[in-house]
């Protein structure tokens, strides 16, 4: 991100349609916004367009807009960093930066998101912080989460299809193989929600 | 599946040799023009590279086609011409678009825009293996995929049309919206079966076409050639008339003034030529993307000899 600090004050800079990469984060109409798709349209004659999908990072919506080639947004002062879970203190989650610099931000209910059932401490998550705040929690592609309640386990039935939900410590609902049991330890993909494998 | 570099020069030196050896075979003969000219294309959306001196001198523009330079050939007596050669834009990047491209543009003389028409879908179905290619008038393809007449239809209608497609508010001249909801919303869907002209544009849309009058309207005597959503060439019925090219030239440079864009020269070699020029048709062809749609990708990408830009 180009960005230059003059006297503490951090100042964004603008970027014009032809720097739109995926993943540049831009401000449009004051909300962060990710670059998802970049399309030049040049007309046989006439001025040239950018058809751009910009994901908005407070609400997770994709916006579809059209800019004049060549016009600008300004940077969005958007950072993602590693911080591990710490607590909930019934209004907000708590997370540490893993950088050394034990820096810890609180996150409210729409930072977290969906991400709220795969919480567990300890485990390390991206925090997406805008002008330092967080809006948004990712979890890991891969987590392992305790099986806190689920029907009892079919024994022998570990060949064949089937499945049962089961309610992971977290909160989480997962479909699982017929033989698992309670307590026991699931390597869960948080992507699609699916079960992996015994952890 | 990415080409491997000897399956790009293979593919392009095999479109090169079928393109040399079509216009042979209709004594349509090669020729080499400058790639620095004096002076640019005056479109105010067209923007060229600048070929300067170590001592700052402005030597001349990179051509963004050899159209100029042809049509002086042509009024010498060239007879029917082709050339094959790069070309320059600026700020044009994309999928389908490259700072320098190769354009293969022909003249033909006491050709109309139909009779272009046809020898240029004989040539594209050499190239791709393709069916001949249909035609559509400008007015047709807006009433079929966006429901109104580009002509008649109100302001309003028209701005509604590029909110509801384009998600654009701000404004933009009647004839920039047409441009653009022809560009994002009618090309896409021209040649899914088989190669597409876009004939007679709106006259305000006429570059370097004659003027006509088409279905009522007065239109452009220019057509462009679309096959799977992709534009492939640009095709005139020649203007020869230098006092129109010269109104259209200043018509261009006020535009420029209006909107604080560079001012450039008018070439005025092309406007003494002019009227020397024999009655003729012409069109530029997009070779990278002709070669684009030979491999079956959908980004230059997949056929550039060279990576961006």
């Amino acid at each position: 991100m180009r960005a230059k600090i003059t006297s503490g004050i951090l100042i964004m800079a603008n970027y014009s349609t032809n720097e739109f990469k995926q993943g540049l984060k831009v401000l449009l109409e004051g909300d962060p916004c990710s670059i998802v798709e970049n399309e030049f349209v040049k007309p046989g004659k006439g001025q040239a367009f950018n058809r751009v999908k910009l994901k908005n990072l407070m609400t997770g919506r994709v916006w579809e807009r059209t800019f004049k080639s060549g016009e600008s947004l300004e940077g969005a002062d958007v950072m993602d960093t590693d911080m591990e879970y710490l607590y909930n203190d019934g209004e907000f989650w708590h997370f540490m930066a893993t950088d050394g610099s034990f820096e810890q931000h609180a996150a409210d209910a729409k930072a977290v998101g969906d991400t709220v059932k795969w919480l567990k401490e300890q485990e390390v998550y991206i925090v997406t912080l805008f002008n330092g705040a967080p809006i948004a929690i990712t979890p890991p592609n891969h987590i392992d989460l305790l099986v806190a309640e689920t029907d009892p386990g079919l024994k022998g039935d570990t060949a064949q299809g089937g499945s049962k939900p089961a309610t992971m410590a977290s909160g989480a609902v997962v479909q699982v193989p017929l033989f698992i049991e309670e307590g026991e330890m699931l390597k869960i993909d948080t992507r699609n929600g699916k079960y992996i494998s015994r952890a | 599946m990415a080409l491997s570099i000897g399956a790009r020069i293979e593919l392009w030196a095999s479109k090169k040799a079928a393109i040399r050896a079509f216009f042979a075979a209709r004594t349509v003969q090669e020729v080499s023009v400058p790639c620095v000219m004096p002076a640019p294309v005056t479109d105010p959306y067209i923007d060229v590279p600048q070929a300067i001196a170590p001592d700052g001198r402005l030597l001349g523009y990179l051509q963004s086609s050899p159209e100029y330079a042809m049509k002086r050939l042509l009024a010498q007596g060239a007879g029917d011409i082709y050339c094959l050669t790069p070309a320059w834009r600026i700020d044009e990047v994309g999928r389908r678009h490259r700072g320098e491209f190769t354009l293969l543009e022909w003249y033909r003389a006491g050709f109309d825009g139909a009779a272009l028409r046809a020898e240029t879908s004989a040539l594209l179905q050499i190239l791709l293996q393709c069916p001949p290619a249909d035609e559509i008038s400008y007015r047709d393809a807006f009433l079929q995929h966006l429901g109104f007449c580009p002509f008649q239809a109100s302001d309003a209608e028209i701005a509604a049309a590029l909110h509801q497609h384009l998600n654009y508010s701000d404004p933009l001249s009647r004839t920039g919206a047409l441009q653009w909801l022809c560009a994002a919303v009618v090309e896409p869907q021209l040649g899914a079966q088989r190669p597409v002209f876009l004939t007679h544009y709106p006259l305000d849309q006429a570059a370097l076409a004659r003027g006509c009058v088409h279905q009522g309207f007065p239109c452009a005597d220019r057509f462009e050639l679309f096959y799977h959503g992709v534009e492939l060439a640009n095709g005139y019925h020649e203007l020869i008339d230098p006092i129109e090219q010269r109104h259209r030239f200043e018509a261009d440079l006020a535009q420029r003034q209006r909107e604080g864009l560079p001012q450039v020269p008018m070439d005025e070699a092309l406007l003494e030529a002019l009227p020397k020029m024999p009655d003729c048709a012409g069109i530029a062809l997009g070779l990278d993307r002709v070669v684009m749609l030979a491999a079956q990708a959908d980004s230059l990408e997949a056929i550039s000899l060279f990576s961006h830009p």
